[in-house]
């Protein structure tokens, strides 16, 4: 069997070292290489996501696994479900994008430096397909935690003014929750340890296993810090807008449409199946910070002048229905939560990009009030801005809209009010965005803006795959959905959960 | 035998059983410290540096050798002063290692311009005329090298101790030339002799602390070798104030040894004053002697009291991973940050210490491996990183230094993840084994501890990163020297230990764990 998940992290990995041993004084051809490889993993995650059997009975396809430090029972093991492979399929669509995107961003800013840039982004590609594919606990760990250094050199070292502060509030914040979550997990390894004579990571040895629930209770706390922190969920958010409006486009895609999603990924995959008990016990909690981050994210993107900012703020309310969809424990919004980090995904890479092609076109400003008309100068860069903002406030037959659509149904299915309360954040995310594109788009040309070219060429590759992506998984959800399902309904088994009978989803869902 | 006995009508003697085998590594060393001495007196100057090295390393490397073949044994020697173990044998073997990387560092001559990292005469008044013209005629000198093998002879002797006056006697053969090597810096040698004055004063404080402790067991027990203690404690269970005050002054000298808080006053002083190549050679070899002995002490002599100690070293490991960690924070000179940084990591070692399990004692045995190499890679950076004035060793002059020199900076870097505990480094392996240990014994609030210090630590060895790689390099961005084959092994020795032990760490795991508990 061909080692499938495996070949996929090294290629990048090699891709990576081979960057950094190139001259310094060829950065074109770091960055064709970069591309190349980068799209060499593509094609390899597409062969490998066609040979996927959705209804297979394993729990994970692709399965690979070797002793790695014995003496703790621990494995190299890698494998798949429908979740990580959604998952993995869209960090390495984003991956090429970003470098087409960035081919110009750190020409200026680096020292000189252009290979490090690119070989940062293809080391960060070959961990975040570790991390979705991990099904050893201590691997994934080490994968969570090593995956911050790349980002972290990335925002330090390419990123705007902010850089340095951001950088490293962005990497003390998350080792805060790995730290935790270090913690806790060691805490199960003992717990393994006492329960079956040998202590184990594995993941599937892990999950059922029989626990004190105070024990429980308190490791569930651990994990689910670290994963609120990277998601972020409300209060936990502070970092994001630093790091978001410090870092390169690109950083910011990566970091929020696919880095993020390792926190809300964990909940599911780890939090729920190894804690049920204990996930119940806090659903309300987690709830409650989901509800106060939708609102509160949007509500404080309503207010801001910065684009950057923005986008960031309006994550993290999206982030509260991922959350929300996850721990509402029906099978529709968990499969609408999965949905939505792919949109998430989409719409992110959408926004930041456009705005980043915007802002190099006004001396790198991301203030809302130094744009306006933008749609006279330059149509077509407007025109992929109205996508993504239509995009990111879910416009029915966008992906974006199918995911919002079954979390909110299927909260609704067990929390009535809970689901009617969020629907009202829809309507402050539809204020916000279509603010920025007034503000920015209509009216007259912002003096500094005129002469400003539209979009070229490579800009245009770069954003048309995400749109045809974004129309076609709006319109046919299908592929995504019957891989995601049959994972989703596996947590729903070693939960123990079941969907609200027909009586309350008929009143509730009120159609 | 009998012939001694026939000798000495009235008090019969019977002549002790040594299994030289056993204790060939220390014989060797010791007696390279003898020749070494000779050399400084009897050969030509001129010959002496090559001599001395071979001696060294060649003494070294066959004491290291010689603990190869003698893995298996566990026995108690010469009439139970002497215990050669599985931990003793994995701490020999380490201290070794560490000490050939050090005598690498040490015997570095190419990155001072004035050709030496030792002051030329350590007699010379600093200042004086006589300085003067040792420095204008170009004197090296080599007499760092008998003392260099006499304190690792005592090191190897300090682990292996089973006896308390033996013990002792290893401390002292340990520390006094260790205070000399701490006053030979040959730039700045106002600081390295403060330094080596205080290391010396507060040493031989804590020294006679431990002596003290020592006259109180001898009170308690009638014996102060460790295992007839242990049994001593047993038979007269309930009567034990005597053994716990001796106990508390014995830890106090050894403490002050593991830089423990509160007994780390010396340890930023002497570290920013001490050449930085001895400063890496102590940093991660003393760790590892002071935790041997404090360890032996602990689990063998006065394992009975356990419910004795554990709160007070619980208190003193909560107090040393914070202390640690936040002065650290404010610290602008590296070596003192590293220093402080030592403090801390010696609190998280005795997180493990505490856990006074099997585990435990094997993730301290890991966790110090790991931190030896580490410490001595990142001191053999320090060492490189010079400006017009000798090393340069404010941060500020760190600035962009990642930028101008990537490979060196990059090195740094590694060293201070490891450090920090950042997976796929052997720091982490480190901080997970004793973690795991003292979670499985039930410590769960000093883990929650260890785990902030972590972070609070992390910010610091991360304030380096940012200082080297994000800020833009200026005029007062200091150089790297590029050095000799002596360094670069040194430091290419650290920086793959950090790496192999994060991502392969089985083998050594493997061994700590086989090298059991200690003989009693």
């Amino acid at each position: 069997m061909t080692p499938w998940l495996t070949i996929l992290a090294i290629v990048p990995l090699i891709g990576s070292v081979i960057l950094v041993l190139l001259p310094k004084s060829r950065p074109t051809l770091a960055k064709q290489l970069a591309l190349a490889i980068s799209l060499v993993t593509l094609v390899l995650t597409v062969i490998m996501a066609l040979q996927f059997n959705g209804a297979s009975s394993e729990p994970f396809q692709f399965a690979e696994s070797y002793p790695w430090i014995p003496a703790f029972g621990i494995s190299y093991s890698v494998g798949v479900d429908g979740i990580g492979l959604v998952l993995i399929a869209l960090a390495a669509t984003l991956v090429p994008i970003v470098i087409i995107a960035g081919w110009r961003d750190v020409d200026t800013t680096s020292d000189g430096s252009v290979k490090g840039y690119f070989a940062l982004i293809l080391a960060l590609e070959s961990l975040m397909i570790w991390v979705f594919a991990a099904t050893d606990v201590f691997m994934f760990y080490v994968f969570f935690e090593v995956m911050l250094l790349p980002v972290y050199f990335m925002i330090g070292r390419y990123g705007g003014p902010q850089r340095s502060y951001a950088a490293v509030k962005f990497l003390l914040y998350s080792l805060l929750g790995g730290l935790f979550m270090l913690a806790s997990m060691i805490g199960l390894y003992v717990v393994s340890a006492q329960v079956t004579g040998q202590g184990t990571f594995d993941y599937l040895s892990l999950v059922g296993l029989e626990m004190d629930p105070t024990t429980e209770r308190i490791l569930f706390l651990g994990f689910f810090l670290a994963f609120a922190i990277k998601a972020p969920l409300w209060p936990f958010h502070t970092w994001l807008p630093d790091a978001a409006s410090a870092a390169k486009p690109g950083t910011a895609v990566l970091l929020i449409g696919v880095l993020d999603k390792v926190g809300t990924f964990g909940m599911i995959r780890y939090c729920l199946p190894i804690f049920p008990a204990a996930s119940e016990f806090y659903a309300p909690v987690v709830i409650g910070m989901a509800l106060i981050g939708i609102f509160y994210g949007a509500y404080v993107a309503l207010n801001q002048n910065d684009m950057k900012r923005l986008f960031a703020y309006s994550s993290m309310s999206h982030f509260g229905f991922i959350a929300l969809g996850i721990f509402a424990f029906t099978t529709i919004a968990q499969s609408g939560s999965m949905v939505y980090m792919v949109a998430h995904g989409l719409s992110t890479a959408a926004l930041f990009l456009t705005a980043g092609f915007l802002m190099q076109r006004a001396n790198g400003s991301s203030l809302i009030f130094d744009f306006g008309g933008v749609n006279k100068a330059a149509p077509v860069l407007a025109g992929f801005f109205m996508f993504a903002a239509l995009s990111s406030l879910a416009l029915p037959g966008l992906v974006s809209f199918v995911g919002e659509f079954m979390v909110l149904l299927g909260t609704f299915q067990r929390y009535l009010f809970v689901g009617g309360v969020a629907t009202l954040g829809m309507v402050i995310t539809a204020a916000y965005v279509l603010r920025l594109y007034q503000k920015s788009m209509t009216g007259p040309l912002a003096p500094k803006l005129v002469g400003m070219p539209d979009l070229g060429g490579r800009e245009v590759i770069a954003l048309m795959p995400i749109v045809v992506l974004t129309l076609v998984l709006g319109l046919f959800p299908a592929p995504i959905l019957n891989v995601i399902n049959p994972a989703v309904d596996r947590v729903m088994t070693t939960i123990a959960a079941t969907d609200p009978g027909p009586t309350v989803s008929s009143e509730g869902s009120g159609q | 035998m009998s012939i001694l006995a026939a000798v000495s009508v009235d008090v019969p003697f019977t002549l002790p059983i040594v299994d030289y085998n056993a204790i060939a590594p220390l014989l060797i060393l010791l007696g390279a410290g003898v020749i070494s001495v000779l050399v400084e007196a009897l050969l030509p100057r001129g010959s002496r540096r090559f001599v001395q090295l071979f001696i060294v390393l060649g003494s070294l490397i066959a004491s290291l050798a010689w603990i190869f073949t003698i893995t298996g044994v566990r026995i108690v020697t010469a009439e139970g002063a002497i215990a050669i173990d599985g931990p003793a044998l994995v701490m020999q073997g380490a201290i070794l290692m560490l000490a050939i990387l050090g005598a690498l560092l040490m015997a570095e001559r190419s990155v001072d311009p004035s050709g030496d990292v030792f002051a030329a005469r350590a007699s010379a008044l600093p200042g004086s005329e006589d300085e003067k013209q040792f420095t204008a005629r170009g004197y090296l000198q080599t007499e760092v090298w008998p003392l260099f093998l006499f304190a690792v002879s005592g090191m190897v002797l300090f682990v292996s101790a089973n006896d308390l006056l033996l013990m002792f006697v290893a401390l002292e053969v340990m520390s006094l030339p260790l205070y000399l090597l701490a006053g030979m810096a040959r730039r700045r040698r106002l600081l390295s002799q403060e330094a080596a004055l205080k290391y010396f004063l507060l040493g031989a404080f804590s020294s006679a602390f431990f002596i003290y402790g020592v006259a109180l067991v001898y009170g308690y027990a009638a014996s102060t070798q460790l295992p007839v203690i242990a049994s001593v404690l047993t038979a007269k269970p309930g009567q034990t104030s005597l053994a716990l005050i001796a106990m508390a002054l014995i830890l106090v000298g050894l403490l002050f040894k593991v830089a423990a808080v509160p007994f780390h006053q010396w340890t930023p002083d002497v570290y920013q004053g001490a050449p930085t190549a001895v400063t890496g050679f102590m940093a991660a070899t003393v760790k590892i002697a002071a935790f041997g002995a404090l360890m032996r002490v602990l689990y063998v002599a006065f394992g009975g009291m356990r419910w004795d100690w554990v709160p007070m070293m619980s208190i003193i490991a909560i107090l040393t991973m914070l202390v640690g960690s936040i002065i650290a924070i404010s610290q602008s000179d590296i070596k003192r940050m590293l220093a402080y940084s030592s403090i801390a990591q010696a609190g998280f070692i005795l997180v493990g210490v505490i856990a006074a399990s099997p585990a435990g004692l094997a993730g301290a045995l890991f966790y110090l491996i790991a931190y030896g190499f580490t410490t001595i890679g990142a001191f053999a950076v320090i060492s490189l990183v010079r400006d017009e004035s000798g090393e340069a060793t404010n941060l500020s002059k760190w600035a962009g230094l990642g930028r101008k020199s990537p490979l060196v900076g990059s090195i740094f870097a590694l060293f201070m993840l490891g450090l920090a505990g950042i997976p796929l480094t052997s720091g982490f392996i480190g901080k997970f084994s004793v973690f795991a240990a003292a979670l499985a014994s039930g410590d769960t609030w000093l883990v929650i501890v260890a785990v902030v210090a972590s972070l609070i630590a992390a910010f610091f060895y991360v304030r380096v990163i940012v200082a080297m790689f994000f800020t833009e390099s200026g005029p007062q961005t200091a150089s790297v020297v590029v050095p000799s084959v002596f360094t670069t092994i040194a430091l290419a020795a650290g920086a793959t230990v950090t790496l192999v032990l994060g991502i392969l760490p089985q083998p050594v795991l493997e061994l700590v764990s086989n090298a059991g508990l200690f003989i009693r």
